[in-house]
């Protein structure tokens, strides 16, 4: 039995009288990928907002290594090793890529002064480890004058300092090139090799469906499906599954063509 | 499909050379981080020549400065804080009310015949309990700051003169003690508070860019939100900058109390417009995130050299409000080059 990282219990929030969650239960075990998957406004920032601690939900439980938390918050989610890469990717784009790295994790000593010299070595590192190829920028460099990209990388590198047990990564690909894809993607699977989890959200389902242990599709603020890598052979598969849940009325009108030939048909 | 996917596994490591930059260079660093500061001390430095030219004599002549450098320090200890309270996307106009309130508070415990010091202790313990009300007042209350201390300034200044019926507190025993030595004597023929005011803006600069403080200021002034998604306390960090513009305003009111021996239900009155003019004289720009401490401290000397400087130049009192806001139009239209705005 693997350890039990993260717990949400029936999670709801609404936004006003708009649900953008009704009653979510999600898990994350230690070592495993999750790939949280679903259609746009299904929920699933709002939902790893809520684990991050950035959104309150309006009703649920949220259970970290199997123990209930009172009072979440964005720092006692970091301080429960919990690194956040978010959609708008969170950086304040006046200051520069190392203040950006350290945000809310400054390093310093006891009465509050930076150790600027250890910052600016680590942010090199990182700034290299996440390959950023132009040499122009320094860890000093305002974030203001990166490219979409670039910027990213810093919302990255930012998540992979801490060596956190759970890394929430929301559509961390969306802006990279295929080469800082893969180095995402090689990222992720270094994290799994040291035994620690991704929570994984992506809008390419090849992408999710090579990397993630496990796959969740959320539709309309529900969990629609839980489904282990083991279950579902191809990419394709997981696609037409998707479909289903997107298009149920399809369902009865094909029901007896054969998942893969309808799915070739339609692409 | 041969085409490799970006999600298999072999990618190659980055590789790791050594970054070099014409920006790492010490000096160019120092120019690109400190150029409003230097901007704001190119200003003054300008103006400084002006009035040379026009009057050689008066100005190459120590008794001018002397006198500027008498009202200079309890400008810089309003300026300073002041910065940090735009940086983080606010502004406080209750400081002038709350310097004399904390006065206030110091001319009450040394007018009962305790030490000096005690009235020290009370006036920075009155302009922190202050700063913080006002600070909850915005945050808690999510009002506009530009109004709501505003509003304060108002109300306090009231309760000064409702209790004190406008009667001022004269303090002559003030000059025996040992904190007036410390704090409001000469050392080198120069006020010594100028040597307090240099220490408080060296160790504010620290604060600023080097404490965890000032990192966070900047931080919530450029975007509360991504603050708030990384843990930051985003009303704590704004409430402290409120707490600071208030003990810093206490430190000006004792200071300036100790000049006049006399606290008056007036004080702290005048420095309302000055003081926020030379915020952004010192090259801090208006919508939060970015400023400069140096530069507020320069800004704050521009500002007091103005009204001594137009006197000494020859000119008659009635060109000192035109010159001030020339200077001040002058220098925000210097500071547009290097106040770039990201988004
Ligand atoms: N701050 C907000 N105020 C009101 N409604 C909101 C807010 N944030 C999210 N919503 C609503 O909640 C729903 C879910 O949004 P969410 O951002 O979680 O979707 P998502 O699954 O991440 O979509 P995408 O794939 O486009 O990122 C949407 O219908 C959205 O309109
Ligand atoms: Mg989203």
């Amino acid at each position: 039995m693997t350890e039990r990282l993260i717990e949400l219990r029936d999670i709801t929030k609404s936004y006003g009288n708009v649900y953008a969650l009704g009653g979510v239960n999600l898990h994350v075990d230690k070592g495993e990928v999750v790939g949280l998957l679903g259609d746009n406004g299904a929920g699933k920032s709002t939902l790893i907002k809520i684990l991050a601690g950035a959104v309150k939900p309006t009703d649920g439980e949220i259970l970290v290594r199997g123990k209930s938390v009172t009072g979440w918050n964005a720092a006692r989610s970091r301080e429960a090793g919990i690194e956040t890469v978010f959609q708008d990717r969170a950086l304040a784009v006046q200051q520069s890529i190392v203040r950006n790295i350290f945000m809310g994790n400054e390093q310093g000593n006891r009465l509050g002064f930076l150790n600027l010299k250890h910052e600016i070595a680590e942010a090199g590192r990182l700034m290299r480890e996440i390959g950023f190829t132009s040499k122009v920028f320094t860890p000093n460099s305002i974030v203001g004058q990166l490219s979409g990209g670039e910027r990213q990388g810093v919302a990255i590198a930012r998540a992979i300092y801490k060596q956190a047990d759970l890394i929430i990564l929301d559509e961390p690909t969306t802006a990279l090139s295929l080469t800082e894809t893969a180095k995402v993607f090689h990222f992720v699977r270094q994290v799994r090799a040291s035994g620690r989890s991704i929570l994984f959200i992506g809008h390419n389902i090849h992408h999710v469906y090579d990397i993630a242990d496990r796959f969740v599709v959320m539709d309309r603020g529900k969990v629609a499906m839980q489904i282990s890598r083991d279950k579902v052979k191809t990419a394709e598969e997981l696609i037409w599954f998707m479909e289903q849940i997107a298009h149920p009325e399809h369902k009865s009108q094909n029901a007896k063509e054969p998942a893969l030939k309808r799915k070739a048909g339609k692409l | 499909m041969d085409q490799r996917s970006p999600t298999q596994s072999s990618t190659s490591a980055a590789s790791a050379e050594t970054w070099s930059h014409p920006s790492d260079q010490p000096w160019r660093r120092f120019l690109l981080t400190n150029r409003a500061a230097l901007g704001s001390l190119a200003v003054f430095l300008a103006m400084l020549l002006m009035f040379t030219i026009a009057n050689p004599v008066v100005f190459t002549n120590w008794t001018l400065y002397a006198s500027v450098l008498t009202t200079l320090p309890v400008a810089i200890f309003l300026t300073v804080p002041l910065v940090f309270i735009v940086t983080v996307g606010e502004i406080d106009l209750s400081f002038p009310a709350t310097m004399g309130c904390a006065a206030w508070a110091f001319a009450l415990v040394v007018q009962a015949g305790y030490d000096p010091i005690i009235g020290i202790a009370a006036a920075l313990v009155t302009g922190a309990i202050l700063g913080w009300f006002v600070g909850c007042l915005v945050v808690k209350g999510n009002l506009s700051s530009l109004i709501a201390t505003l509003g304060m300034n108002f109300v306090l200044r009231g309760i000064i003169l409702i209790f004190t019926e406008g009667k001022s507190i004269s303090l002559p025993s003030l000059s025996d003690s040992w904190v007036f030595q410390l704090f409001s004597s000469e050392l080198y023929g120069v006020p010594v508070q100028i040597y307090w005011a240099i220490a408080f803006t060296i160790f504010s600069m620290f604060l600023y860019t080097r404490h965890r403080f000032g990192v966070h200021i900047h931080i919530v002034g450029d975007n509360p939100d991504s603050a708030a998604q990384m843990g930051i306390n985003v009303n704590r960090v704004r409430i402290g900058a409120f707490i600071f513009v208030g003990i810093g305003a206490a430190i000006a009111g004792v200071f300036s109390t100790m000049i006049n021996f006399t606290w008056w239900p007036t004080s702290g009155d005048g420095y309302l417009l000055p003081v926020l003019a030379s915020v952004f004289v010192g090259g801090t720009p208006t919508w939060g995130g970015i400023g400069t401490v140096l530069g507020g401290a320069i800004g704050a000397l521009t500002v007091s050299f103005i009204q001594t400087g137009i006197v000494g130049a020859g000119l008659s009192g009635f060109y000192v409000q035109f010159f001030n806001g020339l200077i001040i139009i002058l220098s925000l239209l210097g500071h547009r080059w290097n106040q770039i705005r990201y988004r």
